[in-house]
């Protein structure tokens, strides 16, 4: 009968008690990016160096993006006049494509290292939605993820290379320092509270990457000679690369297409 | 009931993608009662029915030890509230380690085993059990409950992207032949008994509606691939799929154990 009762107080513990959990006060972390543990990273060269920049067009019909419906929540419903949108697709008004992350793959010298930059890159959750839906940022650079709504969030990467993890953020509680220490394109974001919320990270081991805007350019800048593979990432699209040569004060263009 | 509605409430939660909504355990937002908003409310509404079947169960387990003579029957209702214990500890697992595929669906399926062994409880308690009669097979209705929990396992990779479609699709054909088997063989030979017709009868129908379940949620997935998030008509197409499938396992445990008890009977006497 004694083994009965420590049974059933197991059960309770399991499925009930409360130990364990709670929210964790929040410090910067520090960078632990090999680019930064022995002092002699190098940073990108601006003046010297050669800069790529180009386009990404999208060919074929433009998508019409799907409404995100947010009745279920009234703190994120009532945040928008309109109803928002997916921003999985979005075909700028010129004919490109917003938010393809583009990166030097391959071709930077193999010993090398880079400055992992001291400023965290932002990340809020506003209105339900990431903002911006795509970053870049160094392996080991902090993010910095803002919660500007008035109500809870969690921030669940899932990651393939690096460590997976899930945080909650109530509303008014101080941002989140996080990073990746491993480079990896992409590493997609969401929310389990508000599931349309989405994000990208591309987490690479150099600077040279960027995410197209309003205009679908990009600019990558301070390259050393040499010749480069450039991809570009897109959440629905995938991956394309080039390859492309480049000397010192060169500035060369590099446009890539994407079919719709 | 209670197992079953827990199982409906898992349903929801990964359907709704909801699972890593509370990211603590055994508090939720550090707290007994979170935040009710969003996906939380489907995650926290599981682990409230959660504690209620493991209360539930243990209750059982203690009733039965005290009053149910038979120590086979006593035996099953520990096994059904240490499975409970043990998909309470997994859920645990799958927060604290955020979500392992192995885990999620090592839960999913623990799941399907905690009903059909509550199940197995019902009808061992049941009146029916006990009647005489001629024997039958009783290998092959439990070869149908192998099928269909080896089914589940492939269904749950599938859900949580750990396998291809294709595998289920095999599974279900394969699962679907032995079902038919188990269940025409025990209406050919006991058509006139209705403890044993009944379980038959609806498993057959449950298989059938599984099938029809498993096409309508492979299409609502298919129309909603481009959908920002998850869609009503897939959401309760797959719960249905889940529900419909622990139906038919239990359906599977009962008519198993109901031609094993009949078995027993006419063998030996005893059930």
């Amino acid at each position: 009968m004694k083994k009965i009762w420590i049974g059933v107080g197991l059960a309770f513990a399991l499925t009930l008690a409360g130990c364990g959990g709670g929210e964790k006060t929040e410090a910067p972390k520090t960078e632990t990016g090999a680019a930064t543990a022995g002092g002699a990273a190098a940073v990108p060269d601006e003046v010297n160096g050669a800069t790529i920049t180009g386009k990404v067009t999208f060919d074929g019909t433009k998508p019409t993006p799907k409404t995100i419906d947010m009745s279920a929540v009234p703190a994120c419903m009532n945040a928008h006049k309109t109803p928002q949108k997916s921003e999985e697709t979005i075909v700028n008004d010129n004919g490109t494509l917003k938010y393809v992350f583009v990166w030097v793959k391959s071709g930077l010298p193999a010993d090398k290292t880079w400055q992992v930059p001291t400023t965290p890159v932002a990340i809020t959750q506003t209105g339900c939605m990431y903002s911006p839906h795509v970053i870049g940022a160094m392996a080991g650079q902090n993010l910095d993820i803002k919660n500007a709504d008035p109500t809870n969030h969690n921030i669940h990467p899932l990651p393939q290379v690096n460590a997976e993890w899930n945080e909650s953020q109530p509303p008014g509680s101080p941002d989140k320092m996080q990073s990746f220490p491993r480079q990896e394109v992409l590493i997609p974001v969401k929310c389990n509270i508000h599931p349309w919320m989405r994000a990208y990270i591309g987490v690479v081991n150099h600077p040279f990457f960027a995410v197209t805007g309003d205009d679908g350019t990009y600019s990558i800048k301070g390259l050393p000679p040499g010749t480069y593979t450039i991809e570009i990432v897109h959440e629905k699209y995938g991956t394309t690369d080039q390859d492309i040569t480049v000397g010192a004060k060169d500035s060369k263009t590099l446009d890539f297409t994407v079919k719709g | 009931m209670c197992t079953l509605a827990l199982v409906t409430a898992g349903g929801l939660v990964t359907g709704n993608d909801a699972a890593l909504s509370v990211p603590d355990w055994p508090l939720s937002w550090g707290r007994l009662v979170p935040p009710l908003e969003g996906g939380i409310r489907y995650e926290f509404a599981h682990r409230v029915l959660a504690a209620t079947v493991a209360a539930l169960t243990a209750l059982l387990a203690f009733r039965m030890q005290a009053r149910e003579p038979n120590p086979w029957l006593r035996k099953l209702a520990w096994a059904a509230f240490a499975a409970v214990l043990a998909q309470a500890a997994l859920g645990g697992a799958m927060v604290k380690l955020v979500d392992p595929k192995s885990l999620a669906i090592a839960h999913a399926c623990l799941a399907q085993l905690c009903f059909g062994l509550t199940v197995a409880v019902a009808v061992g308690l049941g009146p029916a059990a006990a009647e005489a009669g001629g024997a039958g097979n009783s290998a092959i209705p439990a070869i149908a409950v192998a099928a269909i929990f080896a089914q589940t396992i492939l269904g749950a990779a599938v859900r949580h992207h750990a396998l291809g479609l294709a595998p289920h699709i095999v599974g279900a054909a394969l699962a679907a032949a032995l079902v038919m088997w188990a269940s025409l063989g025990v209406l050919i030979r006991h058509m006139d008994e209705a403890s044993l017709r009944r379980p038959a009868m609806l498993l057959l129908m449950l298989t059938a509606a599984q099938i029809f379940m498993g096409l309508a949620a492979y299409t609502a997935r298919s129309l909603a691939v481009d959908d920002p998030q998850p869609m009503p008509l897939t959401v309760w197409t797959t719960l249905a799929h889940v529900v419909v499938g622990a139906l038919a396992f239990g359906a599977a445990v009962a008519l198993a154990m109901r031609v094993r008890g009949r078995h027993k009977c006419t063998v030996d006497g005893t059930l």
